[in-house]
């Protein structure tokens, strides 16, 4: 099954990913390529087969009792933030 | 030659104080720096943090303490977390990010007195098989520099078999310890899923992802293991199992093992391939252990099974990446959604994005059912081949890869072409079982790998095979010419 250079534009908006004018037609030739490939799979018969989210069975979900446990490392993560002020991390306005 | 000893070889002269860990870091270290530009196995180099490591296991050593990675060096995929060290996973995503917590496999290793020179190169943020799309550039493989290690963890495989280190460590989501290990002359050992934490650990797909150990035999992979695996509550899918003394089980009798020969591994295997593998099948039968006949008959949706869970998982994974926190940031974005878009589209590399863009197919309305849940039902069946197959026998055996390691420049402009590298590991990710890659000789004067794969948390018996075979055989004594 062949993308359209529309299906690969929707995708990589979806993605949050620019991709240029001129990387555009590489990525529809590959992943229609990929999508080619992974299309065998429709022939498979899977009647009556449940899906697999994770490789072990019966793993369960832990939980722990709710007390703090951390302390507050902020300046040592945001050490690594592009912009930071007042320990808020900076990005263009979005609320007008 | 200090960089030709075992681990074992390695801890008995440093508790004889015949040489210290200082002079094996310094040793290692000048090995780097000398060897390593012409493979680009490291991108960063942690001297000082290694000199320092050393003195302070020297100190330990000098107490009394004993262990058997107490003072030896080693190098971490740098997709592993390092304190106070820059954590690129191979991407300009993260050649600013200097990590600021240790990876759970990073605290065990130190803890046992380990000592990091460095982190390795890496198929960027793990997605690869030839170690060709890292942002450091390719990395060679040393038993030919025109040839590639393998990948993901290419730089790992290039260092533990050019001997810059005593071993390596890396991880494996569709074969990037087995792959690699089984193209450098290495034991290569992918534990089962929930063996060894993932805390800390740069995640690509988290029900695939397995950190493990490349080396240079499986009676140091034992000893590495060892340690590396265990319990975390870190990590919420970490297995609460007791961790066996693999190094103490490795000789344990091969008499009677069961080895299933897949018939789908050995359809259409070239034939200098077969005969290497069947070789090695007699070598096992002449040890004591039986071969049976076996099929998975499912085992060829393996790859575009993979092709649509791994690339889900890492799109909904790497959307952290996002320009905000940390790692890459585009110049004067215009708004939000230009920061996002463009911080990633700049950061990461094109089979990232390839990837990121397959999984947000595959996700996406419409598709979901298709393709995700299509795939997910496909791996249940793979996986239930995998357990009918083991109550006949204990273990799997077949290549590790199709062919030898190939030209740089060879594959990398047809993405499934790429992808079909990882025909023999991708099944034991997805059923997260355990699998180890042992050195079984040479095809073209270059290396190839025998694939045993077990049952979850089989390793003692896979080792112990591997362990086996190689005091039958030599090839995983071997070092590449050039680097002796």
């Amino acid at each position: 099954m062949s993308l359209t250079r529309q299906d690969v534009e929707k995708i990589a908006h979806l993605a949050r990913l620019s991709i240029t004018d001129r990387e555009s037609p590489s990525y529809v030739t590959s992943l229609s390529s990929i999508v080619e490939f992974v299309d065998q799979l429709s022939s498979v018969d899977t009647g009556n087969v449940s899906p697999m989210a994770h490789p072990l069975d019966g793993q369960r979900q832990r939980l722990r009792p709710d007390a703090v446990a951390e302390t507050d490392h902020h300046e040592k993560y945001q050490a690594n933030a592009p912009r930071v002020q007042a320990g808020l991390y900076i990005v263009p306005r979005v609320i007008e | 030659m200090l960089h030709t000893l075992s681990i074992g070889e390695l801890a008995d002269r440093l508790a004889d104080r015949e040489i210290s860990s200082v002079e094996l870091a310094r040793h290692f270290l000048a090995r780097i720096e000398r060897l390593n530009p012409s493979l680009n196995a490291v991108i960063t180099v942690t001297a000082d943090e290694a000199l320092s490591s050393a003195a302070a296991a020297d100190a330990r050593l000098g107490a009394g303490e004993r262990g058997r990675l107490l003072g030896i060096p080693l190098i971490h995929k740098d997709i592993f977390c390092t304190d106070g060290v820059r954590t690129s996973c191979g991407s300009r995503m993260l050649d600013n990010f200097v990590a600021p917590y240790d990876a759970t496999v990073v605290t065990r290793l130190k803890a046992a007195g380990a000592v990091m020179l460095g982190k390795s190169n890496m198929d960027e943020f793990a997605m690869g098989s030839s170690n060709e799309t890292s942002y450091y550039g390719p990395v060679r493989n040393p038993w030919d520099t025109t040839k590639v290690p393998g990948g993901s963890s290419g730089g790992s495989a290039a260092a533990s078999a050019a001997r810059l280190a005593a071993y390596s460590t890396g991880t494996d989501t569709g074969g990037s310890i087995r792959q690699p290990a089984a193209l450098t002359g290495l034991t290569g050992v992918k534990p089962t899923y929930g063996r060894v934490s993932r805390y800390g650990m740069i995640a690509f797909a988290s029900s695939l992802d397995q950190a493990g150990v490349l080396s240079r035999s499986a009676a140091d992979a034992a000893e590495v293991l060892k340690v590396m695996a265990g319990f975390d509550p870190k990590d919420s899918t970490s297995v609460d199992a007791p961790v066996p003394d693999y190094p103490a089980l490795l000789d344990a009798p091969l008499k009677g093992l069961k080895i299933g020969l897949l018939r789908e591994f050995f359809d259409g295997l070239e034939s200098r391939n077969a005969t290497l593998i069947q070789d090695a099948l007699k070598l096992f039968t002449s040890l004591g252990a039986e071969t049976v006949e076996v099929s998975l008959p499912h085992l060829p949706l393996s790859v575009p099974t993979y092709y649509v869970v791994a690339p889900a998982e890492c799109s909904s994974n790497l959307s952290r990446f996002d320009g905000v926190r940390y790692g890459y940031r585009c110049a004067a974005p215009s708004d939000l959604t230009d920061l996002y878009e463009r911080s990633r589209g700049e950061g990461f590399g094109a089979e990232v994005k390839r990837r990121i863009m397959t999984g947000t197919y595959v996700l996406s309305a419409g598709y979901f059912d298709a393709y995700y849940l299509k795939a997910q039902k496909v791996r249940r069946l793979i996986t239930d081949d995998f357990r009918a197959a083991f109550e006949k026998v204990d273990l799997v055996a077949g290549p590790t890869t199709p062919t030898p390691a190939f030209a740089v420049g060879a594959k990398i402009d047809d993405p499934v072409t790429m992808y079909l590298n990882d025909i023999y590991t991708i099944g034991a990710n997805l059923a997260g079982l355990p699998g180890l890659s042992t050195p079984c000789g040479y095809v073209d004067g270059l290396p190839m790998g025998l694939q045993l794969v077990g049952p979850h948390f089989s390793e003692a018996k896979l080792l112990s095979a591997a362990h086996h075979y190689q005091r039958a055989t030599e090839w995983h004594l071997h070092t590449p010419d050039g680097y002796q």
